[in-house]
């Protein structure tokens, strides 16, 4: 049978100027979509890590490979940092008469803000990436179903232990870091820049604080969060065989680079208010 | 073996329905599995044998209609959890966990659920890797280092190890040569018969039907259009049976190309 044309209702009008409205409302949609998801995924993982089962085996494990496996780069990082800021900050202190702030501002910047940041974003390449792969693996495998099958919550036993381990190896991996960026200046500033040694030790003991230090530590546990939180979230959801899995290894990189960045100002901007 | 006496069904599957997006994959499934019945779930790609089987799991939760599990309906986090203690899995792909050893595979429920210690419970996961006649050598070997025939037979030491009353097959024997096969289908018999427990099979692999199977549904479009004994295969009468048994590519069916 053929509807007459009186009962077909009348479609509405497809106006060529509104498309870029609805183009901009679908995508602010699904953008508070994704926020939804991200926040209840992180929900219950951050429930996970404060409640009984932690599984103490599987953090210790995450916390090698978090931790221990990449103190080679971020090692290699601060240490090339320090050394061109040493060098960035003579050459404009000079200008002003103002060489001999270089063992002051190199520490302040590397406690403060270099050291976490860029800790941080290495971690994300390398951690964020390796965990999102990881987990997507399993995910295609069907090893994350084996998991729910053996009573086994994903949530507890993959995902927890790995923002655990971010959360408690980051921070200790920015001290490093910031010991060897330091280090970093020290070498340019004694080898290249005619600076006295102990001097410049002193100098830069005598100058940090231990709110310095302590700012640098707590932005480094949000960023191992993060880290963490962004490569189990994107692996969760990856589908669709080995181009899934490298998507979610993509996002999960670009998505915790993202939110370090932002959660840099927001917690450097309560850092000053409170007066850290 | 845990849990209550069962006497009706292990496992019950009404009116089943499962659409995702806009593709509908199961129509209406009724199933039931007797206790220590052996059910083997055929059909052609894609008809919804494996769905069927993760909703009956509670790993995809259905649309429309009831999973019971020995008398009790699963539909919450609750009896869905209890479904999934008194049930075992062996995954088409084994899907065993690459980071753990071969004894930590098997033994992870009891490890991870039960909270045994791990020495006793490294030692019950070599009783069942013997069962499934693998070395206590392979114990300690991780699952990369493994064939695809004795990553199969980690995946059933590990799906029986907690003496479930339910164990779910899916594909057992996909991927693996015709020996080889043979081999796992007779461990899954003497496994399931050792338990006294029920199985539900998919497989495309008509011989594997043959050996393990009491009983045999066919799915075709999401709907169960035949179920009988495996001994009424070749003389069902039924055109879709006909057509998959003898593998033709006329018929009712069609290819999925």
């Amino acid at each position: 049978m053929t509807a007459s044309v009186d009962t077909i209702p009348a479609r509405p009008r497809d106006f060529i100027l509104l498309r870029p409205f609805r183009l901009i409302g679908r995508t602010v949609l699904s953008g508070f979509r994704e926020v939804g998801r991200i926040a209840k995924f992180s929900g219950g993982v951050l429930l996970a890590c404060v409640t009984p089962v932690i599984y103490i085996r599987e953090v210790l494990r995450q916390c090698m490979k978090v931790g221990y496996y990449s103190l080679p780069v971020v090692g290699l990082t601060a240490v090339f940092i320090g050394a061109a800021l040493a060098l960035n900050i003579y050459t404009g202190g000079s200008r002003f008469n103002a060489e001999q702030f270089v063992p002051n501002i190199v520490v302040l910047g590397i406690t403060r803000e270099l050291g976490p940041v860029l800790a941080g974003l290495m971690l994300a390449g390398r951690v964020s990436a390796g965990i999102a792969a990881e987990i997507g693996a399993m995910r295609v495998t069907e090893q994350i179903d084996a998991l729910l099958t053996l009573s086994a919550k994903p949530a507890r036993y993959l995902y927890a232990p790995r923002v655990i381990a971010g959360i408690l190896t980051l921070p200790i991996l920015v001290l490093v870091a910031d010991i060897i960026g330091v280090l970093g200046g020290y070498l340019v500033a004694v080898g290249a820049l005619d600076f006295n040694g102990s001097l410049y030790l002193k100098n830069s003991w005598a100058f940090v604080t231990n709110n310095d230090i302590l700012s640098g530590v707590i932005k480094a546990a949000v960023f191992g969060g993060i880290i963490s939180l962004m490569g189990c979230y994107q692996g969760d959801r990856s589908k669709g065989g080995a181009g899934g899995v490298g998507r979610a290894a993509t996002l999960a990189v670009v998505g915790a680079a993202v939110l370090i960045l932002a959660s840099n100002y927001i917690l450097t901007s309560i850092f000053v208010r409170i007066g850290i | 073996m845990s849990g209550n006496p069962i006497s009706g069904p292990i496992l019950e599957l009404k009116n089943a329905h499962k659409a995702f997006g806009s593709k509908q994959v199961l129509r209406g499934v009724d199933l039931t599995v007797a206790r220590g019945q052996s059910l083997v779930i055929i059909g052609g790609s894609g008809t919804g044998k494996s769905v069927t089987i993760k909703s009956a799991l509670g790993l995809l939760p259905l649309d429309k209609g009831e999973v019971r599990f020995a008398g009790e309906a699963a539909n919450d986090r609750k009896s869905i959890e209890a479904l999934r203690r008194r049930t075992g899995m062996l995954f088409q792909g084994g899907a065993l966990f690459d980071s753990l050893t071969v004894w930590e595979n098997v033994a992870f429920a009891l490890i991870y659920r039960d909270r045994m210690a791990r020495g006793k419970a490294k030692k019950l996961a070599i009783e069942n890797l013997a069962k499934v006649r693998l070395p206590a050598s392979a114990a300690d070997l991780r699952p990369a280092e493994l064939s695809g025939g004795m990553q199969k037979r980690v995946a059933l030491a590990r799906a029986i190890i907690a003496k479930p009353d339910l164990i779910f097959f899916d594909e057992p024997t996909t991927g693996l040569d015709p020996i080889t096969a043979d081999a796992v289908n007779n461990l899954i018999v003497e496994q399931v018969k050792a338990l006294g427990a029920a199985a539900v099979s998919i497989t495309h692999d008509m011989a594997s039907v043959r050996k393990i199977a009491d009983e045999v549904a066919m799915l075709h479009e999401g709907k169960i259009v035949w179920r009988g004994p495996v001994s009424a295969l070749d003389n069902s009468g039924n055109p879709f049976i006909d057509q998959f048994v003898n593998g033709r590519a006329e018929g009712p069916i069609q290819p999925a190309i």
